[in-house]
């Protein structure tokens, strides 16, 4: 490939300048170089499963609000991340360097054809069936034909009259903090497509540069029923969704990388009248609180409409969200139907899929976030410690390592709730990243349960013993001296601190000497110190704090 | 200096004697009597090599056997081989214009110096070692330009090799040019290219054919040994009966499509030209195969065609008795001429002499081919050419915004006839009208393949002239590009060949005859359909 790369180089340089060809006059290029900013200026932290967050409604609006209902239906692309793009052998990174991950396939040479790549269709199937969705067993690629710069074929490959699945739902809970309850959403369709390369737009607007990186990597688009009715919902429809990629696999789910994106379908009708709403498309929502919150607004905006007789403003179109404003602005205006054009793709045999394939792949998935709810609600856990436990499935398979090493499921879930959140809450790395073992955790939880650590020191435990705790070198087979250890090993700097202070008040003239030259007396104040804390102060710890209190000048 | 059309009949006469004959004196054009030529049994088997067994029970009426022959005996080198091609290319060049551009004499030397290398080094060479190939315009060469005679790709140079020519450079294949076409395949004269028209080697006020007229017309003028060019809807049959020279519509699916610039994607296939079956036998095998890069290429296994020649030594007098020869009815009503007719009814008579039993069988859902041609290749077609809008690669036309570049890039781009098949196609997927018009054809589509596979199942082969009549001359069809169209549609000319594609199925076309025109008329050609994957020679084996 990087020969072939090389070649096209020569050809012609990657750096396409439409100079000045596309200007910002065109609405559409407005719009996406807008988007482009937006999403760079995102908040969302990556592999962060984002929550959704409440807000307070204005105490007029809510009136409005119980007049009017939402209907709102959701779009939502997922990006696979499978090794390599979905028609070529070409890997995809995000943030690579523009046009470094393109090949004659992907960049739409004269003479270039599509490949499926088998990967694709298992993701599919996975998604389809966690989604409970009727699988097509026979399906096919279709053409959808636009022109536009990032699309290098002048159409993507995508399904149209026969996806991959169909007529599925989801189940949730809602969060407690924002209501609570259970919700099925129904799912209309879930069907494979490639993706388009994006749009570099110049400082000043006046020429623009293609990056095909990201041209036919794969995507699952997924359509909602339009059963929604509020921001929150809809917010949580897209979690769930996030979650559910992320058990299976199939993708990173990650909404600031463009991973996951959701395009919202809206409408607002009186209460009690039958016929929908004008509908409305809002776009660039870069986090599962834009989407609440873009919802609400637009909600708000046409309710609001409504409610003074100017229902016919509302217009088709498709509008933004401006995170900075917190509101959303007119992107387009429908101006009729556009025609795809689409047709069976000719250079792609169709999709069959064998009863045994779907049952091999139905048999292989894991465990997902609803079975996992149900599991420990039965568990007797409450709803809270329920959703917390199972939004994250590394989470989730801690805690469920956990209770197969025989601990309670209540004290592990306090225990995973409590001291570990905090502590990696505090060090900002996830729960695979730190060193305590399911195993010790257990171990720890069974060694209080059982009374050979008191529950007084097991109550004492402070959080950042647990973290020195996991940052220790422990094997499994040092337990459970390695907790004894560690639990009655003062690591508390300010503790330490205080019995040092104490050794050096007790002992002026030898600092004298310290200070004096005879630096070889750390050694001695060590040991009194050590002598002070009964052998429990951290050694490390200790020589540090030591070592600051005896250089200080006084 | 002779014309060129003199020299090269001359070339004809003195290099294959029986290749110009009368119609009744078929027999020597049939697969079988490639091989009677006595001369050809004498050669000693090949000093060395691994495929000597093949050539010495293939008789060398190949061109390309000959030459790996002439090579392997050390009687001649590759660059006197090269040498003696390119004199002719030059010669013949100025007034036949097949090629629209012709490889740097130093790559080719050097190409045909390291042949000669590795045959002085007692190495290994492929089969198609010191054969000069001439590939049409529209197939993916990474070291030239490849235009598909479209002003939108002009000077554009590939990044990368199309399978096909990949396979023949690695059987020891030099590449000598690229050949004219009409512009990305659409059109049956070679007037449609962008760049420059070819003319008919047998009278240069003629035209060659097409859209592989260039292809053919090199081969026809000798200028090459063999070449690909590429049938959508006849590409390859017809020039290869306006030219006189073998050309083989392989199987949908047998050689792979990759590198050969889309214009029908369910209908195009790479084809081969060749002076003799044997020729075009072998330049297929060596292209086919599948193929990882293309969805659409089939697994199913290459039998060696060359194995399945058999030396004429061996024949019986009767050597196709048994083969059931189906005659299409259709192909010899009104519309085509009579001595395109008297060739065909001929060259069946001459079959049967051979052993074959003929009746004449009838597709009825022939004339339904035509229009569902059209659809499907247009509406692919318009879909295949988006690609071109002049923002990667290609022809920009500077413009203030977008709309402007994509419009004046492809204005500018595209010729009368490519423009034509995409407004037709366009119209043909839109939004109401698909399902009259694209979904309808493809039913049309799975009625002739069902028509074909009955015939093929009460038949071995299916004979058709390959064209209506023999070449026209230039201009005569394009002058009223709207008159051409309609008496594309009014006759049957390209019916003969477009079912053949929307069934997939493989055809050869064998030159049978002569029409008037021309100084020694104007060649004839058969067309010989097989079943899938059987390319059509198979039932001439013993």
């Amino acid at each position: 490939m990087a020969s072939l790369l090389y070649r096209v180089l020569q050809i012609r340089p990657f750096r396409i300048c439409l100079s000045p060809l596309i200007t910002k006059k065109t609405g559409v290029f407005y719009v996406t170089s807008k988007c482009l900013q937006t999403r760079s200026l995102a908040q969302e932290k990556p592999q962060s499963q984002a929550k959704v967050s409440t807000r307070n409604h204005d105490k007029g609006l809510d009136k409005i609000f119980q007049n009017y209902e939402a209907v709102i239906g959701i779009e939502t692309h997922v990006q696979l991340s499978t090794l390599t793009k979905a028609f070529c052998g070409c890997a995809y990174n995000y943030g690579s360097q523009p046009n470094t991950n393109i090949c004659p396939v992907c960049m739409g040479l004269p003479g270039a054809l599509p490949v499926l790549n088998s990967k694709v269709i298992e993701f599919a199937v996975k998604l389809g069936l966690a989604l409970n969705c009727k699988l097509s067993l026979n399906s096919k690629f279709d053409r959808k034909q636009y022109f536009y710069p990032d699309l290098p074929k002048g159409y993507q490959i995508s399904q149209f009259d026969i996806p991959i699945a169909t007529n599925g739902y989801i189940d949730l809970d809602l969060p407690v903090e924002l209501g609570g309850g259970h919700r099925r959403f129904g799912i209309t369709r879930v069907h494979m497509e490639e993706d388009a390369g994006k749009l570099l737009h110049s400082e000043g607007g006046t020429y623009s540069q293609v990056d095909l990186n990201r041209a036919g990597v794969p995507l699952l688009e997924i359509v909602s029923e339009p059963d929604m009715r509020n921001g929150i919902e809809a917010a949580e429809y897209g979690a769930e969704l996030q979650r559910l990629v992320r058990y299976l696999g199939v993708s990173n789910g990650n909404m600031q990388e463009g991973s996951l994106r959701c395009d919202v379908n809206i409408s607002v009708r009186p209460i009690g009248q039958s016929e929908f709403g004008t509908k409305v498309e809002i776009k660039n929502l870069n986090s599962f609180s834009s989407i609440s919150r873009a919802i609400d607004y637009e909600i708000a905006r046409q309710a609001e409409l409504h409610s003074q007789g100017l229902g016919d403003q509302i217009v088709q179109e498709t509008r933004l969200w401006e995170e900075g404003a917190q509101k959303t602005v007119t992107m387009r205006k429908k101006e009729g139907l556009s025609d795809y054009r689409y047709f069976p793709e000719p250079d792609l045999q169709e999709v069959i899929l064998t009863e045994e394939y779907v049952a091999s792949i139905h048999d292989s998935l894991p465990e997902l976030p609803e079975m996992k709810r149900k599991r420990y609600e039965q568990l007797g856990l409450s709803m809270q410690d329920v959703i917390f436990l199972a939004n994250d499935v590394n989470v989730a398979d801690f805690f469920d390592a956990t209770l197969a090493m025989g601990a309670e499921a209540k004290l592990a879930a306090n225990w995973i709730m409590g001291d570990v959140a905090a502590y990696m809450k505090n060090e900002k790395v996830s729960i695979s990243e730190i060193k305590l073992t399911p195993n010790e955790l257990a171990q720890l939880i069974d060694s209080i349960k059982s009374g050979t650590i008191s529950g007084k020191i097991g109550k004492e435990v402070p959080s950042s013993s647990l973290a020195a705790l996991s940052r220790n070198h422990m094997t499994s087979s040092s337990l459970p001296t390695g907790i004894y250890h560690n639990i009655l090993t003062i690591t508390d700097p300010a503790e330490i601190e205080k019995i040092i202070d104490k050794v050096l008040a007790a002992n002026p003239k030898q600092i004298e000497q310290y200070r004096g030259g005879k630096t070889k007396l750390q050694g001695f104040f060590a040991g009194q110190v050590m002598k002070e804390s009964k052998g429990k102060a951290n050694p490390g710890l200790l020589n540090k704090i030591l070592l600051e209190k005896l250089n200080a000048k006084s | 200096m002779l014309s060129t059309v003199h020299h090269h009949r001359a070339l004809l006469l003195h290099r294959r004697p029986r290749l110009i004959l009368p119609p009744k004196t078929l027999r020597l054009l049939t697969p079988k009597c490639l091989f009677t030529s006595q001369a050809l049994t004498h050669h000693p088997p090949p000093p060395t090599d691994a495929t000597a067994a093949a050539t010495s029970s293939s008789p060398p009426t190949s061109q390309i056997l000959s030459i790996r022959h002439a090579l392997l005996s050390r009687q001649l080198t590759a660059v006197e081989i090269t040498e003696s091609y390119l004199t002719r290319l030059r010669a013949a060049e100025p007034r036949v214009r097949s090629f629209l551009h012709v490889t740097e004499e130093e790559n080719v030397f050097r190409a045909a110096e390291e042949v000669d290398r590795k045959i002085e080094r007692n190495e290994e060479v492929g089969l198609l070692a010191g054969v000069l190939v001439g590939v049409k315009d529209n197939i993916c060469t990474a070291d030239m330009p490849s235009t598909a005679g479209s002003r939108v790709l002009e000077g554009y140079k590939p990044p990368f090799d199309a399978t096909a020519v990949r396979k023949v450079r690695e059987l020891g294949g030099i590449l000598v040019g690229k050949t004219n076409l009409d512009e990305f395949g659409m059109g049956s004269t070679t007037e449609g290219s962008a760049f420059q028209v070819t003319a008919n080697p047998w009278d240069e006020s003629c035209v060659p054919g097409g859209s592989s007229g260039g292809s053919a017309a090199a081969v026809s003028a000798r200028q090459c040994v063999v070449s690909l060019g590429s049938d959508t809807g006849g590409s390859v049959r017809q020039p290869a009966s306006f030219c006189g020279v073998v050309g083989l519509k392989p199987t949908y699916g047998r050689v792979s499509r990759y590198g050969l610039v889309a214009y029908a994607s369910s209908l195009d296939v790479i084809g081969c030209f060749g002076t003799s079956v044997a020729d075009a036998g072998v330049l297929l095998h060596a292209i086919s195969g599948h193929d990882t890069f293309d969805a659409t290429s089939s697994k199913r296994e290459v039998p060696d065609f060359t194995s399945l020649f058999t030396s004429s030594n061996n024949l019986k007098p009767r050597p196709l008795q048994g083969l059931r020869v189906g005659i299409i009815r259709e192909t010899l009503e009104d519309g085509v001429d009579a001595a395109v007719i008297s060739s065909i009814r001929a060259a069946a008579s001459h079959l049967e002499d051979l052993g074959c039993s003929v009746t004449e069988v009838s597709l009825p859902s022939f004339s339904l081919g035509l229009p569902a041609y059209y659809v499907l290749a247009s509406s692919e077609s318009s879909s295949n050419l988006s690609r071109y809008d002049g923002v990667r690669y290609g022809q920009q036309v500077a413009a203030d915004e977008l709309t402007s570049l994509y419009g004046g890039s492809r204005a500018r781009g595209f010729g009368a006839e490519v423009k034509r098949r995409i407004l037709m196609g366009t119209y043909a997927l839109s939004a109401g009208y698909y399902d009259a018009y694209y979904k309808r054809a493809q039913q049309v589509r799975t009625l002739v393949k069902k028509s074909f596979k009955a015939a093929l199942d009460e038949n071995d082969i299916l004979i058709s002239p390959a064209a209506p009549s023999a070449a026209y001359k230039i201009g005569e069809k394009k002058n009223d590009p709207l008159a051409m169209y309609a008496g594309d549609i009014m006759t049957v000319s390209i019916h003969l060949s477009v079912n053949v594609n929307l069934a997939g199925l493989p055809a050869l076309v064998l030159p049978c005859g002569f029409a008037e025109g021309g100084r020694a008329g104007l060649p004839i050609g058969l067309q010989m359909i097989g079943p899938a994957f059987d390319e059509v020679w198979n039932k001439f084996s013993a």
